[in-house]
C-alpha cells in the first residue's frame, strides 16, 4: 500500500444555479491576461450541449485520455489514444488532433471608445466588436457560453455527445418545448491520478505534486508541443498563444497553502462546491485504469482508501503524510460523499485518466412524474414523490444520459444515486413539513440502502452545512516545506518566490 | 589580416561562442523564454503544408551535413557508386526545395495571415529570412557546384574539424566561389541569430521522451520523519 494524499474537489450538480460567478472569479483571479483570454479554467455548461470547447468529450475526433486494450492472455493494458512515443515526435510539427481557435472562440472586446469619439450624428453610436488577438473588427461567431441555458439547443444540445445509447424518441423528447430540460455542469481540471497531459508531455514539463495530487504545467520546460493541450479528454488544457506557454487550473493552490479554498469554490453562489482530502493508493492506480468499462467506477472507487481504518493512517504515516492531513481525510466531506453514502462518481471515467473531481449527479425537475406517457401535474406532493422514486427510467433527464457523463454509461448505478438522493428528500419533507414519518417513507430509504440517520446526515451536509464544513482544508505547513530548500528569513522584504521576471513571449 | 581570415576563422568564434554562452545563461536564468512559439492554434492550414515539409526537410539536411562532417568515410564509401552518388544529391536537392517552398510558405502566412503577424516578433522575420537565404544558396550551390557531397568532405570537413579544434584555417575557403561562402557566412549569422530568436528551441528537441516514464510525481520536500 503506497498511500498518498489529494485534495479534492465535489460539485453538487442540484444546487448549481449556473451564475458563472466561479468562471468569473477564476477568470478576474488568473487568466485576464494577453493570450488566455480564450482560457476558463473554470467553465459552467450547460446540459445537454456541446460544451466548451465545443464537443470536448468526442475523443474520437480530439484523441484525448487513454484507451483500453485487451490483454488476451496478457494482462490488460491502457495506451494514450493521441500518440506512441515515437508518434509524439513525428507530430511535433504539426499535430493535426489539436484543437484550434476556432473550436474555443476569437476573443473579443469592443471598441467602447468609439462611443465617446464619435462625432454628432442622428443615429446612436455603437462599439463595435474586435478581436483580442489582433485588435482588428470581427463578426462573433462563437463565445465561451455559447449554448448557455440551451441557446440554440438544436445545433448544440442535438450534438451532444452523450446522447450515445439514447433512443430516438428519447432524443426527440428532449428537444420538445414543453419537455425540455437541462442543468449546469460546472468543470475545472480533474487532476487526474493517471493524467494523460502528464505522460502526453515531450519535454516532460507537466507533474503531478506529490503534496497534493495538483497537476502542474511547469512553464520554464513548457517548450509549446502542445501534446497536454490534445491529450487531456477534458479539454483543461490551454495553450497561451502569447507567451507559447501551456496553462491549466492549479486548483488555487496559492490559496490552498494559505488556508484558503479555491476562489471559485469560495465565490460558488449556489454552495454547490466542497473541498477535501482523499487519501488514495498509488500502487492500485496502474490495474484501476487496466480494466474493462463495466468494472471501471468501482475500481476506481476501491483505489480511494478508508482514512479511518488504522492500517491505512499507519501506512499514510509511514509515507510522511502529516497528522493533520490525516485529520482532513477524516473530516472530508468528499469522502462521506463518495465513498460513504456513494451518491458522487468523477466525469468520464471511460476516459481512464482518473478524474478526482467529484459531480452528484442532478435530479431531474419534479414536475417531470409521468404516466401512461403522459406528463401529469395534478398529483399531490406525496404521489408525486414516489412516483418519481418508482418511475426514474421516465425522468425527465434520461438515466442513460447521466450514466454517460459519471457512470461508464451504467445506469443501475445512476438509478441507485437518484433513488438515494429522492428518499433523503421525501424523508426530510415527511419530518419538517408533515410532522409524520409514514411507514411508506421508511421502506423508501430502506429500499433506497440508507437509513434515517444517514438520510438526515446527507440532507444536513447538502443544505446547511457551514463554510468550515464545506472546505475542510488541510494545514499545508509551506513555512516548513520551503525551509527545506531555502531560508524563508533571508528573503525577508523581498517580492516574493515567485517570477522575478515578466512573462514575456520568447524573451 | 584579409577578409577570408576574419570572416571565416575569426568571426566563426565570435558566433559560436556567443550562441554557447547566451544559450546558456538562457537555460539557466530565462528559461521561461524558450519555447517553439507555435502558432498551430491561431492558424493551422497553411501551417501544415509549410512546417512539416520545411522542418522535416532541414532536419534531414542538417542531418546529412553532420554526417559529412563527422563521419565524412561514410559518404565517400555511399558515393563509391555513381548511381549512388546521383541518388543522394538528388534527394539532397529535393528535400531542399521541399524545406524551401515550405519555407516560402511559412514566411507568406507571416506576413499576410492577421493573426500570426499579431504574434509576429521583428527576430522571427529576421530569422526567416537567415533561413531562407541559407536555403536557397544552398539550392543555388547543389546544382551550379555539383557532387557537394563529395568535395564537402575534402573543403569542409577539414575546415569545420580545424575550428572545432581550435586551430582555425580558413585557407581551403579562399577560392570557393561568393555564393558557397555567402552559405557558410549566413551560418554563422544564423549562429548568432540562434540564441536570441526561437531558434533556441532546436536543442530542446525532446529525444528523452522516448525513454522517460509516463508518469511523473515531484514532491517537494522529502519524507518528514519529525511529525507527531
Ligand atoms: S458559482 Fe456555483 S452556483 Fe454559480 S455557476 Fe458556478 S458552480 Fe454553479
Amino acid at each position: 500500500m503506497n498511500v498518498r494524499v489529494h485534495m479534492s474537489m465535489l460539485f453538487h450538480l442540484d444546487k448549481c444555479i449556473g451564475c458563472h460567478t466561479c468562471s468569473i472569479a477564476c477568470k478576474n483571479l488568473w487568466t485576464d491576461r494577453k493570450g488566455a483570454e480564450y482560457m476558463w479554467w473554470n467553465n459552467v455548461e450547460t446540459r445537454p450541449g456541446t460544451g466548451y470547447p465545443t464537443q470536448w468529450e468526442n475523443q474520437e475526433h480530439f484523441k484525448g485520455g487513454w484507451k483500453f486494450e485487451k490483454g488476451y492472455g496478457e494482462p490488460d493494458a491502457i495506451s494514450l489514444r493521441l500518440h506512441s512515443r515515437a508518434g509524439a515526435l513525428a507530430k511535433l510539427y504539426y499535430n493535426p488532433d489539436l484543437p484550434s481557435l476556432e473550436d474555443y472562440y476569437e476573443p473579443f472586446t469592443f471598441r467602447y471608445a468609439d462611443l465617446f469619439n464619435a462625432p454628432e450624428n442622428t443615429q446612436q453610436p455603437t462599439a463595435i466588436p474586435i478581436s483580442m488577438v489582433t485588435g482588428k473588427p470581427l463578426h462573433i461567431e462563437s463565445g465561451p457560453n455559447w449554448d448557455d441555458d440551451l441557446g440554440g439547443s438544436n445545433l448544440y444540445a442535438r450534438n451532444d455527445p452523450n446522447h450515445a445509447g439514447l433512443s430516438d424518441e428519447v432524443k426527440a423528447a428532449l428537444e420538445e418545448v414543453d419537455r425540455v430540460v437541462f442543468n449546469y455542469m460546472p468543470r475545472i481540471c480533474n487532476h487526474c491520478l493517471n493524467p494523460a497531459c502528464v505522460a502526453a508531455c515531450p519535454s516532460g514539463a507537466i507533474y503531478k505534486r506529490a503534496e497534493d495530487g495538483v497537476v502542474l504545467v511547469n512553464e520554464n520546460n513548457c517548450r509549446a508541443w502542445r501534446m497536454c493541450v490534445a491529450a487531456c479528454p477534458y479539454k483543461k488544457v490551454y495553450y497561451n498563444w502569447n507567451t507559447g506557454k501551456s496553462e491549466k487550473c492549479i486548483l488555487c493552490f496559492p490559496r490552498l497553502e494559505t488556508g484558503q479554498s479555491p476562489a471559485c469554490a469560495h465565490s460558488c453562489v449556489g454552495r454547490i462546491r466542497y473541498m477535501g482530502v482523499l487519501l488514495y493508493d498509488a500502487d492500485r492506480i496502474p490495474s484501476a485504469a487496466a480494466v474493462p468499462d463495466e468494472k471501471l467506477v468501482a475500481a476506481f472507487m476501491d483505489t480511494l482508501l478508508d482514512p479511518s481504518d488504522p492500517a491505512v493512517v499507519a501506512a499514510a504515516r509511514a509515507n510522511g503524510i502529516d497528522a493533520g492531513w490525516i485529520k482532513a481525510a477524516q473530516d472530508s466531506p468528499i469522502y462521506k460523499f463518495a465513498k460513504v453514502w456513494k451518491i458522487a462518481l468523477p466525469l468520464h471515467l471511460e476516459y481512464r485518466t482518473m478524474a478526482m473531481m467529484f459531480y452528484i449527479p442532478p435530479l431531474s425537475p419534479v414536475m417531470s412524474a409521468m404516466k401512461d406517457g403522459r406528463v401529469r401535474l395534478e398529483l399531490d406532493d406525496p404521489d408525486q414523490d414516489f412516483e418519481l422514486f418508482n418511475h426514474l427510467h421516465k425522468a425527465r433527464l434520461p438515466l442513460k444520459y447521466l450514466a454517460n457523463l459519471f457512470s461508464v454509461g451504467n445506469e443501475d448505478t445512476i438509478r441507485r444515486i437518484l433513488r438515494k438522493i429522492y428518499a433523503v428528500r421525501i424523508y426530510m419533507r415527511r419530518k419538517t413539513v408533515d410532522k409524520n414519518i409514514d411507514a411508506a417513507t421508511l421502506q423508501a430509504l430502506a429500499e433506497a440502502g440508507t437509513s434515517p440517520e444517514e438520510a438526515e446526515a446527507i440532507y444536513r451536509l447538502t443544505t446547511l452545512p457551514t463554510v468550515p464544513e464545506r472546505f475542510v482544508l488541510p494545514p499545508y505547513h509551506r513555512e516548513m516545506a520551503i525551509e527545506t530548500l531555502r531560508d524563508p528569513l533571508s528573503h525577508k522584504g523581498e517580492a516574493g518566490f515567485g517570477y522575478n521576471q515578466p512573462p514575456r513571449r520568447g524573451e | 589580416m584579409d577578409w577570408n581570415t576574419l570572416l571565416f576563422a575569426i568571426f566563426p568564434y565570435v558566433a559560436l561562442f556567443t550562441a554557447t554562452i547566451v544559450t546558456i545563461y538562457r537555460s539557466i536564468y530565462r528559461p521561461f523564454s524558450i519555447s517553439s512559439l507555435s502558432s498551430q492554434l491561431l492558424e493551422r492550414r497553411w501551417l501544415y503544408w509549410g512546417s512539416i515539409s520545411f522542418h522535416w526537410g532541414v532536419t534531414i539536411i542538417l542531418a546529412g551535413h553532420l554526417t559529412a562532417i563527422f563521419l565524412p568515410q561514410s559518404i565517400l564509401l555511399w558515393n563509391q557508386a555513381p548511381l549512388r552518388l546521383y541518388l543522394l544529391e538528388i534527394t539532397g536537392i529535393g528535400l531542399g526545395i521541399w524545406a524551401t517552398l515550405g519555407m516560402f510558405l511559412l514566411l507568406w502566412r507571416r506576413v499576410s495571415v492577421d493573426r500570426i503577424r499579431a504574434v509576429s516578433t521583428p527576430m522571427d522575420f529576421v530569422v526567416l529570412v537567415l533561413t531562407l537565404v541559407s536555403m536557397v544558396t544552398g539550392i543555388i550551390i547543389s546544382s551550379y557546384y555539383r557532387w557537394g557531397s563529395t568535395w564537402f568532405t575534402g573543403i569542409f570537413t577539414p575546415y569545420v574539424w580545424s575550428i572545432l579544434t581550435f586551430r582555425p584555417n580558413a585557407a581551403p575557403l579562399l577560392p570557393l566561389p561568393f555564393i558557397i561562402k555567402l552559405h557558410v557566412f549566413n551560418f554563422y549569422l544564423m549562429a548568432m541569430a540562434f540564441a536570441f530568436s526561437r531558434l533556441v528551441h532546436i536543442i530542446t528537441w525532446p529525444l528523452g521522451y522516448l525513454l522517460r516514464p509516463w508518469q511523473i510525481v515531484i514532491a517537494l520536500r522529502k519524507t518528514r520523519t519529525d511529525a507527531p
